[in-house]
């Protein structure tokens, strides 16, 4: 049956030759930033989250117990060594739903745009996924010397030839389904910060 | 109602438009929007030059779609999903039952999906016993109200906070008379945390599926998806064969757009790129044809899927912001709605290309630059070929036609006209038979013409 449904289409669309279009190169001068740190804290703000420079994990720890939220929370995890609060180790968690109450969660971001605040992470070494959507607060902590311009100079670091999950983050969840007003915090995290280290 | 005046999309926005302050208040909520997604494309400089790349790879990719569905197949199943082919909404629907069946699946969330919306899944799954969660909040709400999308990036967006709270009050407990968007929204994270941790199975829409790489992109701002699909191991994500990319680096110049011309944002919430299942779970693609091939195949609307689904040409449509989405009774409402609307089902949607002023502005922020008020000129001429038009209209299009067609005709009609209508009745004037003197007046009337008057001051020239 699905095998009849394919050849279906495609001799469907066969039967019909279009013009060649030539496919555009991309490579253009695309906007850059003179400090992409600021446009990345700038538009990070703009979207609900929260940059903030620290010069090395110490200071993370520091300013992370700084947060309400950090400092209230009861079940932290942190898939970054030498956060002292992490207390959840992903180890012993057979079942994604186990996670359910994580409070808190301190991450890796690989690199970020600076166009867009967007900080891509992925599951690499990470056994679930959803910890990203599942923690009611979010912390990244991203190399300052890691933030591209833009979204062109973004994809070139990626290369998707292996099966896996990433994700564009920027901001924290957020809502306007109701009367356009924004409300953070739909489904996934209540607040996003990234360290800029 | 007679089908005819169902079928009228016209008849269907005076319902709307009877509420004159609510209309007022749809039109600025979505004008709203529309100043948002102005100040972000301002905000990029190469904004002009993004759109004409967008459309090119689509064009692109649309000549050569067979070659990249096969591309984007083998791709997905190397990296381990596995991708079925629906030819129709039918088929779509039965693929995506079994798949459910086999796995014995009860509860299942769903994210925004238009085309599940096109295929009508919902009731589908449920008639066979599945229960399906929208999670999308806005989705949520009309699901909850046991009605469709009104604008598919915005579905709620034609209901007032003080409709939610009853709603929420009702089904979810919420204090009665709360209005408070944040505290609604708070009730409704917990009622849907509740739903994504019981739930057997996740069902996603795609943005853009990369051939080169065989992975999906789906975008929220409120995180849904990615909840839905990462706690139980079964994914089913449901795509058009339009969504094809050819390679990775298109998704920046698609991401960059998306987002800025829905809702104003630089980027969504959550960007995610899905390649191959999680481990240990299961990825489905579903490629839906359902009538996609034969847009292809016509060369006046082919350029209709490039469309992106970003929304932006209903928010500056001043023709949507003032009859509401329900006024289209289609799937997908506004611009490209009345230019694919008609393109399934002709007869029922004749009115919508007439549901616009021409003014253009859709095709203007259109991201990839879909001719949408160009399309939808075309169409009108295709319906009146068709004769698609109901019986009055044709008649007064006949009758005008033959006037403006002679000189003397016409000319007489004018004198006629002058002289006699200052003395008829109101009632045979202003009636039902003449559309335009609805909410309209006639104008004074001159007591002599232009050319008359251009004749007695400048003498009179040789006939033309």
């Amino acid at each position: 049956m699905a095998a009849s449904s394919k050849a279906e289409i495609l001799k469907h669309l066969r039967s019909t030759q279009l013009e060649p279009v030539e496919l555009p190169e991309l490579d253009e001068p695309w906007t850059t930033y003179q400090d992409r740190a600021e446009q990345f804290a700038e538009v990070l703000q703009a979207v609900g989250g929260r940059a903030v420079r620290a010069g090395n994990l110490d200071e993370v720890n520091r300013e992370l117990d700084q947060l309400p939220a950090y400092a209230q929370a009861t079940k932290v995890c942190s898939l970054v060594d030498g956060i002292r609060k992490a207390n959840v180790q992903m180890a012993d968690v057979a079942d994604p739903h186990e996670l359910e109450d994580v409070d808190f969660l301190v991450a890796p971001g690989q690199f970020g745009v600076a166009e867009n605040a967007a900080v891509w992470v992925t599951d690499q070494g990470l056994r679930h996924r959803v910890l990203y959507f599942l923690a009611q607060h979010l912390a990244l902590v991203l190399p300052v010397a890691e933030l591209v311009d833009n979204m062109d100079q973004a994809y070139q670091r990626l290369s998707f030839a292996e099966p896996g999950f990433g994700l564009f983050l920027s901001g924290p969840s957020k809502t306007a389904d109701i009367e356009q007003a924004l409300v953070i915090g739909a489904h996934g995290a209540r607040s996003l910060t990234v360290f800029l280290v | 109602m007679t089908r005819a005046t169902k079928g009228n999309h016209a008849a269907r926005a005076a319902e709307f438009i009877a509420n004159a302050e609510r209309t007022q208040w749809h039109d600025q909520a979505l004008w709203f929007v529309r100043a948002k997604r102005d100040k972000a494309a301002r905000s990029v400089p190469e904004w002009e030059r993004l759109r004409e790349l967008a459309s090119q790879i689509k064009l692109h990719t649309l000549a050569r779609l067979p070659e990249y569905l096969e591309q984007f197949e083998e791709q997905a199943t190397r990296k381990g999903a596995r991708v079925h082919w629906a030819r129709d909404a039918e088929d779509h629907n039965r693929i995506v039952l079994q798949i459910l069946q086999d796995n014995r699946v009860q509860r299942m969330v769903k994210s925004k999906s238009m085309l599940t919306e096109e295929c009508h899944l919902n009731p589908y799954l449920q008639g066979h016993g599945i229960e399906v969660v929208d999670t999308d909040l806005g989705e949520r709400i009309v699901q909850l109200l046991d009605k469709p999308p009104s604008h598919i990036v915005l579905p709620a967006i034609h209901i007032k906070k003080e409709e939610v709270g009853e709603l929420f009050h009702r089904v979810l407990g919420t204090q009665q008379g709360a209005t408070d968007p944040k505290y609604l929204a708070e009730a409704a994270r917990a009622h849907l945390r509740d739903k994504f941790m019981k739930a057997d199975a996740g069902i996603t829409g795609v943005n853009f599926a990369v051939a080169e790489t065989g992975g999906l992109v789906v975008c929220t701002n409120e995180g849904n998806a990615d909840l839905g699909i990462s706690l139980p191991s079964l994914h089913i994500a449901c795509l058009g064969i339009e969504k094809l990319i050819p390679r990775a680096r298109d998704l920046a110049v698609f991401l960059r757009l998306l987002s800025r011309s829905a809702t104003g944002q630089p980027i969504t919430a959550y960007t995610s790129h899905f390649h191959g299942p999680r481990p240990g779970g299961q990825l489905h693609i579903v490629l839906v044809d359902n009538g996609r091939s034969r847009i292809r195949q016509n060369p006046l609307f082919r350029e209709s899927l490039k469309c992106i689904r970003c929304g932006a040409c209903l928010n500056t449509c001043p023709v949507y912001r003032r009859s509401g989405g329900y006024s289209y009774q289609n799937t997908i409402p506004g611009p490209i709605g009345s230019v694919l609307g008609p393109l399934r089902d002709p007869k029922f949607n004749y009115s919508l290309p007439y549901a616009c002023s021409l003014c253009g502005s859709c095709t203007e922020v259109c991201p990839v630059k879909v001719p949408l008020h160009h399309q939808l000129f075309t169409w009108r001429g295709e319906i009146v070929r068709d004769r698609l038009l109901p019986w009055q209209k044709r008649l007064a299009m006949k009758v005008a036609g033959v006037v403006l067609g002679r000189n003397w005709l016409y000319r007489l009609s004018g004198k006629l006209a002058r002289w006699v209508l200052p003395f008829l009745p109101r009632l045979l004037i202003y009636n039902r038979l003449n559309a335009w003197g609805k909410h309209r007046e006639l104008p004074v009337f001159p007591k002599h013409s232009f050319r008359e008057s251009y004749e007695k001051k400048h003498g009179r020239k040789q006939q033309g």
